[in-house]
């Protein structure tokens, strides 16, 4: 059956998940971040501590815990028996980001052109909007307001074929120990293997959207999102990159088909201010 | 310890990489934009909008001020993409840098070279730092809205000695 979604509800939800998650962390990553603390000494316990201080006092005076609000980037799945009422999806969902950073003084950090003048949008549009058309009637918007200080540190790597998981591990190593302190750790690391490199880069971003205390349902993929998270966390760069034990506080995977000649790695690192919010519309509740 | 700004030669003197301070006094924030556009004053010997000879740089550019407050959040920005004009500033007389993340040889060698200093702020705690800052006023480059100069009073701002007056480096490894 059809599910009729009215436009307003969706740019509600989708306004609402942003200024509440430019200012409050999700559960998870409160989470990730209380345990980081039990184990850190030294500079990085100090770091997390700040952190932590930040996050309260954000809270409190209802202000964007990090002055970068980020680009957003969305996920879009939408079932092939939704329709949108009146309305082009992409139209609501930039009205929303736009009406949020607004409303909730987040900084527009979006320039019109990148290499042409460079001037601010003024409104932090446009969104990167990736759409995925499933079957069905659910409705799934998945956002992040991805840092650029972070995302300066994302990279890809193009492995040969017989790289093996090895050196799949090795390489996210390199890219996390070249990153050290810029990306604002304890991290979170998007991996995506396999595809083209687009799609590689792509699925990095859509495995960071992922809950922190989840895991791949491929025991392959959870035991490798488990040996990377361990290896990365023997790196000591720790809280801020004034060294510790804590670098990243999640490594999360997601993998597609590739070519016989290629490996694809991409890698997209996120900082410890991992900002998402999931806003869904099933169509069998209509 | 408690460090007044601006910055002596006596203090940087005393202030070791590792050591957490917290300073008050006057900051001018400044990032991409702004010092693309104060290294080409400086090459082309003109007079900079600020006088920055014996202040501190804090590498920031703030989210709007919410009404009612002095300024909005206002973290650190990652201070590499400052390394290309950092040392000819520091020639210049900046005494102070304030931002996240490892420096390139050439700023750390003009840190030595001036007896200047670069310090770590908590990255990404843009509320907390929103609260130690007591006066706000736009003083140079306002058609960059956020990138913008800002002079900046600040009180108890809490900072890490990264990169001091020798050299030592935080991000090095032991």
């Amino acid at each position: 059956m059809k599910n009729i979604i009215e436009s307003t509800e969706i740019y509600q939800a989708i306004k609402k998940g942003i200024k509440e998650t430019g200012v409050k962390l999700p559960a998870d990553v409160k989470r990730a971040l209380k345990n980081a603390i039990e184990v850190e000494t030294g500079p990085a316990e100090k770091v997390l501590r700040h952190i932590s201080l930040n996050l309260e006092t954000a809270e409190k005076e209802n202000m964007p815990m990090c002055q970068d609000t980020g680009m957003v980037v969305v996920f879009v799945e939408m079932g092939n028996q939704v329709e949108i009422k009146d309305a082009f999806i992409d139209d609501v969902i930039n009205n929303a980001v736009k009406d949020a950073y607004e409303e909730a003084f987040f900084r527009k950090s979006v320039v019109a052109d990148p290499l042409n003048g460079r001037k601010n949008t003024g409104t932090n549009l446009p969104a990167v909007i990736h759409h995925e058309m499933t079957k069905g009637s659910d409705l799934k918007i998945s956002l992040m307001l991805k840092g650029f200080g972070s995302e300066n540190c994302s990279r890809i790597a193009m492995l040969k074929p017989t790289a093996g998981r090895d050196e799949v591990i090795s390489t996210i190593a390199e890219i996390v120990t070249s990153a050290g302190g810029s990306p604002c750790p304890p991290s979170i690391l998007g991996i995506g293997i396999g595809g083209t490199m687009d799609y590689a880069a792509k699925l990095s971003k859509k495995a960071l959207l992922r809950e922190l205390d989840d895991s791949h349902p491929d025991p392959y993929y959870a035991q490798l999102e488990s040996d990377i998270y361990s290896e990365v966390n023997k790196l000591g760069i720790g809280g801020g990159g004034l060294g510790g034990a804590i670098t990243t506080l999640g490594v999360k995977v997601e993998k597609y088909a590739t070519h016989i000649a290629g490996l694809p790695v991409a890698v997209s690192v996120n900082c410890w201010a991992d900002r998402k919010a999931i806003v869904e519309f099933k169509g069998e509740l209509k | 310890m408690r460090v007044k700004l601006p910055l002596t030669d006596e203090i940087i003197n005393t202030l070791k990489t590792g050591d957490e301070v917290f300073l008050t006094g006057t900051l001018y924030s400044a990032r991409d934009q702004a010092h693309q556009r104060l290294s080409a004053l400086l090459k082309e010997g003109e007079k900079l909008p600020v006088d920055l000879r014996g202040e501190t740089v804090f590498y920031m550019g703030p989210a709007p001020t919410p009404d009612g407050k002095i300024i909005g959040s206002c973290g650190p920005t990652t201070a590499y993409r400052m390394d290309p004009f950092a040392p000819e500033l520091l020639d210049y007389g900046l005494k102070g840098m304030i931002g996240k993340g490892n420096r390139s040889q050439e700023v750390t060698d003009a840190v030595i070279r001036n007896k200047a200093i670069y310090f770590y702020a908590y990255g990404g705690c843009g509320a907390l730092y929103a609260g130690k800052i007591k006066k706000n006023e736009l003083v140079a480059f306002e058609d960059l809205g956020p990138e913008a100069i800002y002079k900046l009073e600040v009180e108890d701002f809490p900072v890490v000695v990264a990169i001091d007056s020798k050299g030592e480096n935080i991000y090095d490894e032991d």
